[in-house]
Parts: C-alpha cells; structure tokens; sequence
C-alpha cells in the first residue's frame, strides 16, 4: 500500500522544506521525500498544488458524547477531513464532561474506530468543569490526553489555575486557558463598543479578555509551567503573550479564523451565527490578531469549532449560543492572508502545522521521514462557494454562508490512507 | 393623460350657481337659524366657505362652517391603500343642527357616504342636506342632490376638474376626455 | 403620499419625510381623541395583536386605544397570561400567530432585536414597541409631535435627553429622530450609563446635567430603573438625584421657554423633582395623548401598506 504524491509545492515549516517534490507513503509512513520518485500504488497529480503535513486544529468540540444532536465524532471528524484537518483536539465539555478516563477511552475508541482522522481528546482542568477540584490530570494524560482546559469557562480561581498549571507541569500536560474576566464579561452578548451601543445589546469589554490572560500569563511565568491561550480575540491579549515571550514565559496562544476576519460589525442584523465567546471584536483587535499570525506571537491557527443545532440558534439574538462551525471554511479564511499581504504560505502552514503540534506537544505536524504519513494536498486557486446545507458537520451554523472561497483541500491524507478527496 | 380638455363652467358661471345655491339653501331652510355648512376635503370645503360668504352678503349673517375629511371613511381602503389623513374641523355642536354638505364633484355618491359616516359619528343633525358644483351622475348609492350648480352628463373615462385659484376661490371648471 | 414600510422596527429605518409623514398623520388623528364618538371606521376587519413580553400599562394601552379608536380588533397577548411562559419559542409564538391572519403585531420584548426576529418570520406587520435597549420608535415619534407642537419646527432646537442612555431605548430612537429632522441632540448622565461610541450617532455627551440643559428648548428625562439595571451603576438614588435629577434650581439654566419631557412612570424625586413634574413647563401629560394618536397614524400607514394610485 504506498501513494506517491507527485510534483507539488512540498511545505513542511518544521524541517524548512519548500520546494516542488514528490513525496512518496508506504505502509502508513512518510517514506521519502525527494525529487523524480517513483512508486507502485496510487499516484496523486500535485502539479500546481501544495503539499503540506497535515493541518491540525487543536480547538473543536465533537459533542461526542452527549450532544450528539449537534455533532458526534464521525461527522465532526468527516468536517475535519473534507477542511484539510488530519487531527484534531476536541474539547472537554461533553456530557459526561471529558474529566475521566473512562470518557477519555470511549472518545479515542470511537475515533480509532469510525473517525476520519486523529482525534486527541483534551481532558478537564477540573472536575466536571464547575472549577472546584483538579481532574484526574495524570490519569487523564495516560488516556490519551496532551492538554487540558474548561473551555468554555475560565478557572475562575486564581488559586485553582496556579494549582492545574503546577500540577500539569510535570505530567507534561499543557494548560489551556480560556480567558475571560467572568464578572467583567456581566451579561454582555457581544464585543462591547459602538456596534452594540447601537444595536442596545449588553457588550463584553476587551478588558475582560485581557485581565484573564495577563493573570495567567503571570501564572505560567510564576509556575514555569506551559500555558496556552484559547482563541485569543484582542489587541491586548496578542500584546501580552508576545511580551510574555519576549521574557521567556512558556505560553503559546492561538487564533480563529473567525477573529481575523469578521469585525462586530458581523452582528447587525442581530445575526446570531455573528455571536461567540470570545465576540467578534473591532476592527483594531483583528489588525492586532493578524500581526500576531503575522509576527509568530499566535502560534496557531484554530477554528473553536462549535456546532449547534439550529434550533440553539434560530432564537433571539441573546439567548442565542455561542459558536459557529469552522473546519470546512478555515483554510480558505486563512489563504486570504496571504493574499492580502499578511504572512507568507510558509508561515500559514506553520500556523496549521508544526505551531498546534507544538503547543500541546502532539507528534504531527511535520513529514519527516517515518512519521506517520498524515498529508494535505491544497489546491490554492480553488473557487467555491460556501453553501451551509452542503457542510459535512452535521451543524450548518456559520456566518460565512455564500461567501466565496479561493482555495480548499482536494487530498486528506492520514496513516497513509486517504480519508477525503474533493470531487471536481 | 387626457386627450382634451374643455371648459364647461367658467368663472362667472361658477359665481352665479354658487349664488343660486346660497339662495335656494335659505329659501329651503327658512333662514340660517340652525344652518350649518360643512365642506369635503379638498374642494368641496373651499365652495362651503365661498357659500358662507354669499349667505352672510344675502342676510347678514355667518352661518356656522367645518370641513370634513373623508379618508379614515372610504370604503376603499383595502385596495387603494393609504391616502394622506386630512383634517377633520368642525368646530361647532352638529347636533339638531341643518348641516348642508358641500363637495365640488358629485359622482358614484360614495365619498357622501362616507361623509355622512363622519358626521355621524360627530353627532346627530336634525337632517343632512347636500349641494354639489357639478353632478356628473353614475350613481352607485341612493344618493340624490338638494342642491345642484350643474348637470354634466359624462362617460365614466372622462374627468372632472375644478381649479382653484391660491386663494381657494374657484375659477373653472373642465372636462377632461381620454 | 409615499410610505412603503411594512413594518416599523426603530426610526433608524425612517426617513425625515417618513417622520414627516408620521407626525403630520398624527396631527390629524388628534381631532378624533377629542370627539364624543372616538372612532372611525377606517381599520374595520383587521386584526391586531399586541404582543407583549414585558410589563407595560402605557404604551400597551395606548397602542390598544389606537387600534379601537381605527376599529380595528385588538387582542392582548402577555407573557405572564400566554403559552410564552411556557417556554414556547418565539418562532412557533410567531407561526401559531400568524395561523390566526392578524394583520399587524405589535410587539414589546426585553430582547434587543426580538421585533426584527419576528418581522423576518413572519407575513404580516410588525410594529416594535419597546426591543430591549435598542428602540421605542412610537415613544420617539410621539415625543417629536409634542415638541414640534410647541416649537413649531425642529431646527436648530437643541434637545438634552438626561439618564441612563446605556439601556434607554428611548435615547437611541429619539436621537435618530431628533437629529434626523435637525435637532442638537445632548446626552447626559453617569458614567456607568453613558454607552461607548454613542457620540458617533450624532449626539452631544456630557457627564454635567447642568451644561447639558444650558440654554435647551427641549429637556428629556429618562426613567431611572435599579431594579433592572443592576446595582453596579450607581450608589444610591438620593445621590442620581443630587447629580442627575431635574429641579427647580437646574431648569433655570434650560431655555425661559424649554418645555420638561418623560416618558413615564416617573419617578418622582429621582430624576425629575415634583415641583418640576407637575410645573407649567411639563409637557408630560400632551405626550401621553399625542401617543394614542401617534399610534393610530402609525397602524394606519402599516396597516394600508403603499398607497396603490
């Protein structure tokens, strides 16, 4: 069983390779890359294509188990593959919440079973997410678990995250924050600032953002333990973490797609696929997250991936919930970067690849020689439009319905196997 | 647009059937005792004031004058939708009173109705009469003038017009055929 | 006559020659609030819903007096007395509604933005009754009749709107309106209560209650509401009334002839003295009655649609 992937614009940041190769797979392994290979099995025509290690997202939510009704993992994992994803994290507020083994086990199981691709479970900071005690963390990293976090909700404690991140440390595990100041967030619905003055909707202040990742940048500095930020949405968060870098802090943080593309601006309307956590923002914070793509602050790139029925979210805009679907838009979103100037292919791809595998320390994201052969094969001049009705997910709630897409993954490749080839 | 346009009722003629209507409506009713003059918007409360005028030259005396509006009235408000509301100002009881409805153009007799409607539901005068410029005929409801300037027989595709001059005061009156 | 607007969700959607529109209609329904027989026949057969999610004697009342007042049949739906408490969506509230052919609902909802959910959902018109912090067209439409009935025009008046601006849908809809037909529009009040970037719409800010009335034709009281607007926005009522209340001694300032607005209930003492509610300079009570006349032009020109000729 071997493909061998002829011909096309090989990128792998984290060996600095790019240029036009051939890459050739065998029994489930990258083989070799190299110029004029051949092969026996199938042959992929990359010509004018790009070849990458495959794109990792480390933030969705599976809502396997207990939601089923909005995504389980074998569609949330068919969406990941059909946007170019070979892995994902998924979160851990599932019903039960992913604070036990035994959950840890069912999700990884299924997965190996019926998934489409690699599926790293991120266990609970705490039990049951309501921000008491720790979770089992160093059960929850034998399961399978590189990371933990309640996304979702902050660890309201400052004790209790100065605890998770000392306790993390020496298992190895990354902490991961979903940062917000909750007395400061009230009842705001979205960002706070002109957009919901006007439409007379409770805002969120960036500060409640900020005031959350400065206590646990400085937490993660106290600890030396390994921080990462969520979906970092704002000028100031993006400006911590890089000084925080600059002093040496082990802290890395991400991005959405959503946040470096819609500004508030997206909620007129009182459009309710416009309403996450952590809100679209203004204009200044999305320049702010894009030099942050840009300058390596943000070390990766990830959707929050957070199906719902629509029932969740056919409703008024402030008993909407938050979230929108990402896997299927991401890549597209971030190749207008390049487009526009913002960073280059090489760094985009870092931003998918070796910068997630990084952060929670997975070993993806590269296709060094032996590894497991988990490939992308991106056709960059791809036109499509986004038809909601037409997305894998078994959620359709995104904002970016009928919006045209340049660019698209047409080979996912993991293990070797193909899991999702685009047709025409 | 119209095709032609003829005069059927000048100036003066327009003056002297005003004059012969302020003659009969006193004639008629006696005197102004109890009288009131009530114009429909918008024409017809320009002829009611140029009628006061005439009573008050003939005996001296003003008689009581409103206009009516007629447009929270009409019976066709669901298929001609909405018009703009003018204003309703009859400011004197109508009750027991002699009120004589004035409008320029008497044609289906539904903006009568309609009138009548209105005053209806202002009070309760001891009766209603009713003086027109111009009537063109084709009734649709059993509504008969007390008080007529002139009989124009017309085509349902033709259009009556009275114009008015800035300061309301009529000046002629023209048949518009298609 | 031009007024092609099937629903009215905010006065941000309206013209000044809608606004126009509006208050010369209104003008002309007034006539009838005053006869013995208060009704005319014009909204005969048509069905209209007040659909009401939050509490509201006043504007509830007045847009049902409307309704009767044009004959048309008005129902009441609560939250409290209706199907919505138990949990009903409102997008089956709507299609259940809608299965009875009412030809306008009107709708009150403490969610910002619940009025224009409804309209997208729905065939008949809506009209927006007071969305969370976001509008109150009729309030502002009726409060712009009282003001131009006694400024006679709205250039060049300058308007000081005082209270908590932040969750007053009353400031947002009359300071559209207001700017829209050429007013000064001035707001004031705490801090807490001064919403970000609220400049950018046309407005004045100031945190003074005194420089914001100095020398205005128009001054606008706001509602002060603890209850619902949190502990967190002010220390205590007596203090809102030293810094932001309206008195004898502050009014002064305002205008010899500036006349006193409020949307009602009033707190007395809070944000508006007695002395100054009940003084010859409020206008209060003429903004009720021009309410149910406001109402009763808006059912009409919703409720007849584009004039056909």
């Amino acid at each position: 069983m071997s493909i061998l992937i002829k011909g096309g614009r090989v990128i792998d940041p984290a060996q600095g390779i790019d240029e036009v190769l051939d890459v050739l797979i065998e029994d489930g392994k990258i083989a070799k890359i190299d110029k004029g290979l051949k092969g026996k099995g199938e042959a992929i025509d990359a010509a004018g294509m790009i070849v990458t290690p495959g794109l990792i997202d480390i933030h969705v939510h599976l809502r396997d188990p207990g939601y089923e009704y909005k995504e389980d993992i074998v569609s949330g994992t068919r969406s990941a593959a059909a946007g170019g994803f070979t892995s994902v994290a998924c979160m851990p507020n599932t019903n039960p919440v992913t604070d036990s083994k035994s959950v840890v086990d069912y999700i990884v199981g299924k997965a190996a079973r019926e998934g489409f691709v690699n599926v790293f479970p991120v266990g609970s900071i705490t039990k049951g997410l309501k921000g008491e005690t720790l979770s089992e963390i160093g059960e929850l990293k034998e399961s399978g678990c590189p990371a933990v976090t309640d996304d979702g909700r902050p660890v309201v404690s400052g004790e209790l995250m100065r605890r998770a991140l000392e306790y993390a440390r020496p298992f190895g595990v990354t902490v991961i924050s979903h940062a917000e100041e909750l007395s400061l967030v009230g009842e705001g619905v979205m960002n706070d600032g002109f957009v919901a003055t006007e439409l007379g909707l409770k805002g969120i202040p960036w500060v409640a953002e900020d005031a959350c990742v400065a206590r646990d940048v400085m937490l993660a500095e106290y600890t030396g333990a390994r921080l990462h930020i969520a979906h970092v949405s704002t000028r100031g968060a993006v400006e911590i973490v890089r000084q925080a870098k600059a002093r040496g802090v082990r802290v890395t943080c991400e991005a959405t797609p959503h946040h470096f593309t819609l500004t508030d601006e997206a909620v007129r309307g009182y459009n309710t696929n416009a309403k996450m956590n952590p809100p679209l923002r203004g204009a200044d914070d999305v320049a702010a997250v894009r030099a942050g793509l840009a300058d390596g602050t943000i070390d990766a790139i990830a959707t929050d991936h957070a199906p719902h029925h629509i029932d969740e979210k056919n409703v008024e805009f402030n008993i909407a919930l938050n979230g929108i679907v990402g896997l299927e838009t991401a890549l597209p979103l971030a190749l207008r970067l390049v487009e526009d100037g913002v960073l280059s292919l090489n760094d985009l791809v870092a931003r998918f690849t070796v910068g997630p595998a990084r952060a929670i320390d997975i070993p993806r994201g590269t296709l060094k020689d032996g590894v497991p052969a988990d490939v992308t094969v991106i056709n960059p001049n791809l036109e499509w439009t986004v038809e909601p009705q037409k997305l894998q997910s078994k959620s359709k709630n995104t904002p970016f319905g009928g919006w045209k897409m340049k660019g698209a993954a047409i080979y996912t490749i993991v293990g070797g196997k193909v899991v999702w080839r685009r047709e025409s | 647009m119209a095709q032609s346009e003829t005069v059927i009722l000048d100036h003066l003629g327009i003056k002297r059937a005003l004059t012969r209507i302020a003659h009969e409506i006193l004639e008629r009713n006696k005197g102004v005792k109890d009288l009131a003059l009530v114009g429909i918007r918008s024409g017809g409360d320009h002829l009611a004031a140029e009628l006061q005028r005439r009573i008050a030259e003939i005996e001296g005396e003003d008689v009581s004058l409103g206009a009516v509006d007629i447009t929270l009235y009409r019976d066709d408000f669901s298929t001609r939708g909405i018009l703009p509301v003018g204003k309703t100002d009859i400011p004197f009881p109508i009750d027991g009173r002699r009120v004589v409805l004035v409008d320029d153009v008497l044609y289906t007799g539904r903006t009568i109705r309609a009138a009548m409607d209105a005053l209806f539901d202002i009070g309760r005068p001891r009766n209603i009469q009713l003086a027109v410029l111009i009537d063109r005929g084709h009734r649709e409801l059993p509504i008969r003038p007390d008080y007529v300037g002139r009989n124009v027989p017309t085509s349902r595709d033709e259009k009556i017009h009275v114009e008015f001059d800035e300061s309301l005061q009529p000046i002629e009156v023209r048949i518009l055929k298609p | 006559m031009v007024f092609r607007h099937k629903h009215i969700l905010g006065i941000e959607h309206l013209s000044r020659d809608d606004i126009q529109t509006i208050l010369d209609t209104a003008e002309n329904f007034r006539e009838i609030n005053s006869r013995e027989i208060k009704k005319v026949p014009t909204l005969r057969g048509k069905t209209i819903i007040n659909l009401f999610y939050e509490a509201s004697t006043r504007t509830r009342t007045s847009f049902e007096i409307a309704g009767k007042r044009l004959s048309a049949d008005t129902i009441n739906i609560s939250a409290s007395g209706s199907s919505v408490s138990k949990g009903e969506t409102l997008e089956d509230t709507a299609r259940n509604l809608e299965a009875m052919h009412p030809d306008i609902i009107v709708m009150r909802h403490a969610a910002s933005g619940a009025p224009h959910y409804l309209a997208e959902r729905i065939g008949c018109s809506v009209i927006n009754a007071g969305d969370g912090a976001h509008e109150h067209p009729s309030q502002a439409l009726l409060d712009l009749l009282t003001i131009r009935q006694h400024k006679k025009t709205f250039e060049g008046l300058t308007v000081a709107i005082v209270g908590d601006i932040a969750h007053s849908r009353v400031a947002r809809s009359n300071l559209y309106a207001l700017t829209r037909m050429g007013a000064k529009v001035r707001l004031a009040g705490p801090g807490t209560m001064i919403p970000p970037g609220i400049e950018r719409l046309g407005a004045e800010v100031y945190t003074d209650i005194r420089e914001a009335i100095r020398d205005a034709d128009v001054v606008m009281m706001l509602r002060i509401q603890l209850e619902r607007q949190g502990k967190t926005l002010l220390p205590t009522l007596r203090e809102y009334a030293r810094f932001y209340g309206l008195n004898q001694e502050n009014l002064k300032l305002a205008k010899g002839d500036a006349i006193v607005m409020h949307p009602g209930p009033m707190n007395r003492g809070v944000e508006i003295s007695s002395y100054v509610a009940d003084g010859n300079q409020n206008v209060i009570l003429e903004q009720v009655e021009n309410g149910v006349a406001v109402r009763m032009a808006l059912l009409y020109l919703v409720a007849g649609g584009e004039s056909k000729e």
